[in-house]
């Protein structure tokens, strides 16, 4: 699909760089005139699909992170967060609420999360070299709004 | 994140203000386990007005505070969430573990 507007990216993955990315994400999304809520929904999002290649994709190293940003037609908004780490055996279980290999101190509800404030989602994943997520919103003009 | 304490009656508040995210979460994680072994709370209210920005590492924070007042009988509930953060303590479901209370 062509894009309207794009921006790709790529940083290590430090924990650190997870608030740079869903400021950048909230940042490109600003001109599509997003609400409040629907900025915090993107950030959350793109919070968790960074959080996660840094805890899960790259456990004991610092890996390459991958964000690409696309304005498609009619105000949608997708968001690809890739990355060439361990991958996910089960892809379909990941993605079940409370189901984390993260320890104690995961929640096992990013993907939840990221399920529940985006329109869509979609993960891709070979075991060994690396996972896709996609996240697509759509953010409609305010004018049209009920 | 910033985190500051108020403790009266067994009842142990921290005012978490900020962004919580898995970043941030790792020296919350450290400060509160020290704020808990300190005080010895019964209760425990996680007071969240100040803060802007939360994930779900923190709602892996807040479970945490949970399990560890739970072992000592002590109760533990999430006060005052405004905005982002408000939304994900519902898209998660934690409230069905961790009770919200509105005090303001």
């Amino acid at each position: 699909m062509k894009a309207h507007n794009y921006i790709k990216m790529e940083f290590p993955s430090l924990s650190s760089n997870e608030a740079f990315a869903r400021t950048a994400a909230a940042a490109f999304a600003a001109r599509l005139d997003p609400t409040l809520e629907e900025l915090g929904d993107i950030k959350t999002a793109v919070s968790e699909a960074v959080t996660n290649c840094i805890v899960h994709a790259y456990p004991n190293e610092i890996g390459k992170i991958a964000m690409r940003m696309r304005i498609l037609k009619d105000g949608q908004l997708e968001i690809m967060v890739r990355d060439w780490g361990r991958g996910i055996e089960n892809v379909e279980q990941a993605l079940k609420p409370l189901y984390s290999t993260g320890g104690a101190d995961r929640s096992g509800m990013g993907f939840t999360i990221m399920e529940s404030f985006m329109d869509k989602l979609r993960v891709r994943s070979t075991p060994g070299k690396g996972t896709t997520v996609v996240l697509l919103r759509t953010v409609r003009p305010r004018r049209t709004r009920g | 994140m910033n985190i500051s304490t108020a403790f009266a009656a067994g009842r142990l508040t921290l005012y978490l203000s900020g962004e919580l995210d898995h970043h941030e979460a790792r020296s919350a994680v450290t400060l509160i386990d020290q704020l808990l072994d300190e005080y010895m709370p019964r209760d425990c209210a996680i007071e969240l007005s100040g803060l802007s920005f939360m994930d779900s590492s923190g709602i892996a924070v807040i479970a945490r505070i949970d399990r560890r007042l739970k072992d000592t009988g002590g109760r533990v509930w999430i006060e005052n969430p405004n905005g982002q953060p408000r939304r994900v303590i519902d898209a998660s479901g934690i409230d069905r573990l961790v009770p919200v209370a509105i005090s303001r």
